[in-house]
């Protein structure tokens, strides 16, 4: 069936509802992939089959949603039972048949599947009161959990496509830009270019052919919240491209997707096809006469290809090394011709714009950064998970009050933010507002949204040798500065890591690391030092009790680090087993000897000493 | 041949999509790392003549992108994470007890042909790290238990 107006999609939006409203309770079972990795689809299966069998009266098998990333990943798999919002964590397949007889059937609540609050220990049953979700605000994330994840009907029951819907009907594109512009939205990817100004752009320069492009090419560490969008509420990023593909005046759009995610390109290429089929992509949408064609493009592992203009030489099918941009892609992008190149989550915050206004979403997040941000809370935290907060929240509100705190009690040591190119945040930075411009003053940058947590565990010169590998790996190889500097980098950091690093490496780390902004082309290589640059910036004692007292503080570096077992030890035998080089010995009851000429210092002993008796010196 | 009947009838039937020959040599590697598993030289002068583009076109993509291996892998390619949300909770020891348990070192297969470790980069699951992927599938939360039965059951399907 083919929606030929915008009316019949009013009256397909009542009727959809109407339809979802009409399930007494709904069951939301959480696909994303942290829960698919802990069961979630056997749980989804045993519902089924569970329902089958007791024949409730009330419910029917279509209100089992499998929805898109909750963002609650620590506690999976979760269940939430709509329209009430009773949620379940940890949720395994022996609990479905007691959900369904008591929560469907009775509508008891069933406490020990409830979420404890750590500050009270009180049960909390509905998720919007739990304090990882009560300090959101969800605008790209808006429907993840709460739609089944490629159901367009889904969609346009919450409302979508009412955005393009007024777009097509009530503006014309230059209005559909000035909108966007008044959003004040910026590019969501990391640039935090203008997004409105990146449209008007476009739409200014001659040309027969434009192209819409969505970079769905996630690649920075610890960050998966395009990711999520794609999977979980893949439509709302088409109807993003179909609005700018409007405002711009193109008519084919791409899709490019990182390899990695083949779930998204499943979802992605459903979507394209129902939408397809009912007339939202394709010829004479909506019956307006406007037609827009989009496909979708994979990228094969490389990371440098998140970059505009490698990026659109691999949908091209060319390698993906950057040019020089001294005209930009919006400009000449892809195939020569002028082409809007905007992040996932750009282009989900989109259609919200357009239906709620451009000055709606202005008064949310702060002047200068409006709108919200979503953000993967990782690493050592309590609460891991995807959130979505107004730009300006402070860190400590993220890593506190949603997150959590630090994992275990710990004490904070720094926050990663902006993936590779970003930089590492101390304890007195934690105050700062998160937008755009204070985090790049602070020495990071907002980046695509990975904040990864780290305690006092962790030693931040080897998360700059870490990250300085993977940059290393990464590098496209074209231009000299980045593909050498930081391999050199990188070989200073492993030298200080192992303890043989001295003085003149740092000074020779500061000196390429300004050599490599200077002479690299993209993003990648003029980042590529910030690794460095931030922890030398915050963290330089660290640096140098590596190098003068030949001392890991954090006790990570193996070469600087000797395991020795106290007068603690019981004797349990834990460690005996779990030493993969046999250097511990010991009776049971006896204090544990640990040969440190076979250690190899894994800590995989330390990991499982009940008894505190191992310490790392 | 290395390429059978379907795969090159497949790959013709990629290029035809595109005006310009270059832009079907990714589609044309994919399809081909579907069918043998790993690419190599004889592979690129299939696709070259299929395609009709130089070789060195499509040896040059092929190299450049690191999701297609250059060499045969094992019937389970074992990929850790070694990003930074997994290599803070435990990655590298997790390599290192895969190597020990299987007898081999990062990028080698097992003498039976069953597993190949290799070390990616971020697969975009931090939130439940650290994680491996293997052939298709995620294992999250791993513990060096967990690692045990994933391979157990494994090498049981086989």
């Amino acid at each position: 069936m083919r929606i030929e107006s915008v009316e019949q999609l009013r009256k397909l939006e009542k009727k959809y509802r109407g339809e979802t409203e009409s399930h007494p309770v709904r069951v939301h079972i959480c696909y994303g992939p942290g829960c698919l990795a802990n069961g979630a689809q056997e749980i989804g299966d045993r519902f089924r089959k569970v329902i089958k069998e007791k024949k409730l009266k009330n419910f029917k098998v279509e209100a089992i949603k499998e929805t898109g990333c909750h963002g609650f990943c620590e506690r999976g798999p979760l269940v939430v039972l709509e329209p009430e919002g009773t949620f379940y964590t940890k949720v395994k397949v022996k609990d479905v048949e007691a959900i369904v007889e008591k929560s469907l059937g009775k509508s008891e609540i069933i406490e020990s599947l409830l979420y404890t609050n750590p500050a009270d220990d009180k049960k909390i049953q509905r998720y919007k009161d739990i304090p990882f979700y009560a300090h959101q605000k969800r605008i790209a994330l808006r429907n993840l959990g709460q739609i089944d994840q490629t159901s367009l009907h889904d969609y346009i029951a919450a409302g979508g496509y009412q955005g393009l819907a007024k777009a097509l009907t009530a503006m014309n594109p230059n209005k559909v830009i000035k909108e966007v512009e008044l959003s004040g939205i910026r590019g969501r990817g990391g640039g935090g270019f203008a997004t409105g100004r990146k449209w008007a752009t476009c739409a200014k320069i001659e040309s027969d052919v434009r192209y819409v492009v969505c970079n769905g090419d996630e690649g920075d560490p610890g960050a998966f919240m395009d990711r999520a969008i794609m999977e979980g509420d893949p439509h709302t990023v088409l109807e993003g491209m179909i609005i700018c593909a409007y405002a711009v005046g193109s008519t084919q759009g791409y899709v490019y997707v990182r390899d990695e995610y083949p779930l998204a390109v499943v979802h992605l290429q459903k979507a394209i096809e129902d939408a397809e089929a009912v007339g939202l992509i394709g010829e004479n949408i909506l019956g307006t006469g406007f037609s827009f064609h989009i496909a979708i493009s994979r990228g094969a592992g490389a990371f440098v290809c998140g970059e505009s203009s490698a990026l659109m030489r691999s949908v091209a099918g060319e390698v993906g090394e950057p040019r020089a941009k001294y005209i930009r892609s919006v400009v000449k992008g892809l195939k020569d011709k002028p082409t809007v190149l905007n992040n996932v989550e750009t282009f989900a915050c989109i259609p919200v714009i357009l239906s709620e206004g451009g000055k709606a979403f202005s008064k949310i997040g702060t002047p200068k950064s409006t709108g919200t941000k979503a953000f993967s809370l990782v690493g050592k935290i309590e609460n891991t998970g995807l959130i979505e907060v107004p730009m300006g929240t402070t860190l400590r509100e993220i890593i506190y009050n949603i997150g959590g705190g630090i994992k275990d009690g710990k004490p904070f040591k720094a926050v990663q933010t902006g993936g590779p190119s970003g930089g590492c945040l101390p304890e007195s930075k934690l105050d700062l507002p998160v937008d755009f411009d204070t985090l790049t003053e602070a020495g990071s940058m907002m980046g695509s949204g990975g904040m990864i947590v780290m305690d006092d565990a962790t030693c931040v010169v080897d998360v700059a040798r870490y990250f300085l590998s993977f940059l290393v790996e990464e590098s496209c190889g074209k231009c000299v500065p980045c593909r050498e500097g930081l391999y050199q980098l990188h070989q200073s950091a492993v030298r200080i890591c192992e303890g043989k690093g001295t003085d003149d490496d740092l000074e020779i780390m500061q000196h390429l690391s300004d050599m490599i902004v200077i002479g690299s082309l993209c993003g990648l290589g003029t980042s590529g030092p910030n690794p460095f640059l931030s922890t030398i910036r915050y963290f330089r004692d660290e640096y140098e009790a590596h190098i003068k007292e030949k001392k890991c503080p954090a006790g990570v570096c193996t070469a600087l680090i000797t395991y020795i077992i106290t007068d603690r030890c019981t004797g349990c035998l834990a460690c005996i087993p779990a030493c993969a080089t046999d250097a511990i010995t010991g009776k049971k009851g006896q204090v544990h000897q640990l040969a440190q000429d076979k250690c190899d210092r894994c800590g995989a002993c330390y990991a499982v000493c009940k008894y505190d008796a191992i310490e790392i010196h | 041949m290395i390429l059978t009947e379907e795969s090159v009838r497949n790959i013709e039937k990629k290029a035809a999509r595109y005006p310009n020959k270059l832009s079907a040599i990714l589609p044309a590697i994919t399809i081909a790392y579907r069918q043998v598993g790993h690419l190599n030289a004889g592979v690129y002068r299939e696709i070259s003549r299929i395609i009709d583009v130089p070789y060195v076109e499509v040896a040059e993509a092929a190299t450049f992108y690191t999701l297609f291996p250059k060499k045969p892998v094992g019937k389970y390619l074992i990929q850790v994470c070694h990003n930074i949300s997994c290599a803070l909770l435990g990655a590298d020891s997790l390599v290192a007890y895969l190597e020990g348990k299987l007898g081999i070192k990062k990028g080698e297969t097992t003498a039976d042909g069953l597993f190949t470790i290799i070390t990616v980069e971020c697969l975009g699951s931090c939130a439940t790290a650290p994680m491996m992927q293997i052939n298709q599938d995620y294992y999250e939360n791993l513990t060096r238990e967990k690692v045990d039965k994933v391979l157990e059951e494994l090498k049981a399907k086989t």
